[in-house]
């Protein structure tokens, strides 16, 4: 087998569930840090998002509908899968520049990271729900609910922790979303696809896009039927532009900054409600 | 004008799917896709036929089908309401003189098992509430029979009791079974006196199809270079986006003309596809994508 010719892989995006590429039929080169090519990626457009929103609309009802504590099994299930990829993680991470042992410890903290927003599911509304007192016969109460479909423009560095960081705590609470990938380093974004493939979560629960910036951050900022959306990075035109679109349909808008997602403290409750709202019940109750 | 119906007029099932694929290929962008748009509303028949109707449920669609939209863009009103013979005298009043036509769907629709006598009371019931359209539906049972006589007789009675009314024959292809059946009922209609053929009630699945909507849109073309009468279609079923509507456009431009790019010649029997042509004019003069949330639900 001396003269085998390797078989590359194709990267596509994710949209509904399924592998695709660009509708647009665009895609670019990725380059390796010696300038010899890796592989050719995605170009999507604006609409391969539009598809992406229907379907992550379409699967809002029905992953929001589920028991938290099977949201929060699908999770775990999904930390499974990345276990059993590690190698293939880091490699990818090691391509972007990382050390092995850098890499190594980013892959395991991405898996760590993921356990812990599953164990988040069927917790947060009871940390963060309450009951009110009120001066009447009623019994009053808050939950936090998901707000529904978020559009999330991954960080470009730390990509790996960065994409579970940006995506977990997202629709850990039954929120649905589409991704931007790093543009630069969108490989083991797209390796994360097939975690996602081979785990139980439902088609357009999470979409994955790659593609540039600069085409997408438009779309992703003002389609009407976005309920939210979480920025990574630093560039504040980009921050200013994002938040002009949210002001559309008075969307919410929330910025990280994308040095912060690999440090331990990133990882906290308050990423899972940033993106829910709170309803409150007035039940009427007799004597 | 005489046809015989018992010859049986081929159809080359794969040729007429690799046309719809063809037709499917066209991009109509910008300038043609408002225009186009604008003409697909104007062609909506905006139909509530469910056991559910409700006076109320039909006014508020009436008033829908009148003012589609409340904003700052030009939508245009819709061809026509298309209801349950109850519902006539209803509709009719909402609808005043805005020019929206009433249709009323007739003949024991949608199974069209009734005995003849009825069928020809009630269109006469529905003509005397003020409905300007009949949407009959054929006896399917007694055409897959080869009773082509009962359906051309069938159609003729009905026809005389519409009056001055509109008639539109509704085929039911989803039971029609092959294209040689669609393209021999639509014949049979179309000699029997339809003003329009129709594919399907919406309650049987599939309803209407881009390739039997082109076998019709060919017997229509055919009928009208044998006898220089214009018949109209309207496909009606399943027809939810504006893409697929759009499509079905290009199929009616391609095979009959311009002259069919006309609510007196073309309709769609469709409640979704308003809105979102609704929400597809909205994002064309915007620029952006569109949220369901902010639309009516029906």
């Amino acid at each position: 087998m001396q003269n085998r010719i390797p078989v590359l892989k194709t990267y596509k995006i994710y949209i509904a569930g399924k592998f695709e590429r660009s509708e647009s039929g665009r895609y670019y080169a990725l380059k390796d840090k010696s300038g010899n090519q890796i592989a050719n990626i995605c170009l999507s457009s604006r609409k391969d998002f539009r598809n992406a929103v229907v379907s992550a609309r379409n699967a809002f009802a029905g992953w929001s509908a589920k028991t938290a504590y099977n949201r929060s099994q699908i999770l775990y299930r999904m930390a499974e899968m990345m276990e059993g990829r590690s190698a293939q993680f880091t490699d990818e991470l090691m391509l972007e520049g990382l050390t092995r042992k850098a890499a190594e410890t980013q892959v395991a903290e991405s898996i760590d990271c993921l356990i812990y927003y599953a164990g988040w599911c069927d917790k947060y509304q009871q940390v963060f729900g309450s009951v009110n007192p009120v001066a009447s016969s009623h019994f009053n109460f808050s939950v936090p609910e998901p707000v529904g479909v978020v559009s999330i423009i991954a960080p470009e560095m730390n990509t790996l922790i960065g994409l579970v960081t940006a995506t977990a705590p997202v629709i850990a609470s039954g929120n649905t979303c589409v991704v931007l990938a790093s543009q630069e380093n969108p490989l083991s974004t797209l390796t994360f696809t097939e975690v996602l493939g081979t785990s139980d979560l439902p088609g357009g629960v999470i979409n994955i896009l790659t593609g540039k910036k600069g085409e997408l951050l438009e779309p992703f900022s003002n389609h009407m039927d976005v309920n939210a959306v979480a920025y990574h990075g630093d560039d504040s035109e980009e921050r200013k532009m994002i938040q002009q679109n949210a002001a559309l349909n008075v969307r919410r808008v929330k910025i990280y900054d994308s040095k912060k997602v690999s440090l331990v403290k990133a990882q906290n409750p308050y990423r899972v409600m940033d993106f829910t709202e709170i309803k409150t019940t007035w039940h009427p109750i007799g004597e | 004008m005489k046809s015989d119906f018992r010859h049986i007029i081929p159809i080359d099932k794969v040729g007429i799917e690799e046309r719809v694929a063809r037709f499917n290929t066209r991009s109509i962008k910008k300038e043609s896709k408002m225009f186009a748009m604008r003409l697909a509303m104007q062609m909506i028949d905006l139909t509530t036929l469910e056991g559910m109707d409700t006076d109320r449920k039909v006014e508020q669609l009436c008033n829908k089908a009148i003012r589609p939209f409340n904003g700052p863009h030009e939508i245009p009103k819709v061809a026509a309401i298309c209801v349950y013979p109850p519902f006539v005298s209803t509709a009719k009043k909402a609808l005043g003189d805005s020019g929206v036509h009433v249709a009323s769907v007739a003949t024991s629709f949608p199974s069209g098992h009734a005995s003849m006598s009825e069928k020809i009371a009630e269109v006469k019931y529905c003509v005397n509430e003020g409905a300007d359209e009949i949407d009959m539906v054929i006896s399917r049972g007694e055409f897959l029979k080869g009773n082509y006589n009962f359906t051309f007789d069938e159609v003729c009675q009905i026809k005389e009791a519409c009056g001055k009314a509109h008639l539109k024959v509704i085929l039911e292809t989803g039971e029609l079974q092959t294209l040689e059946n669609v393209r021999k009922a639509s014949d049979i209609a179309m000699y029997a006196g339809a003003d329009f053929i129709k594919t399907s009630t919406g309650k049987v699945s599939p309803a209407a199809t881009q390739p039997v909507t082109l076998v019709m849109l060919e017997a229509i073309r055919d009928y009208y270079l044998k006898t220089g009468i214009k018949i109209g279609m309207k496909p009606a079923g399943g027809i939810r986006d504006t893409k697929t509507a759009l499509r079905y456009l290009v199929m009616v431009k391609e095979t009959l003309g311009s002259d069919w790019l006309n609510p007196d010649l073309f309709r769609f029997g469709a409640s979704a596809l308003a809105n979102d042509l609704i929400m597809q004019i909205v994002k064309q003069e915007t620029g952006v994508y569109q949220s369901g949330d902010y639309f009516s639900k029906d």
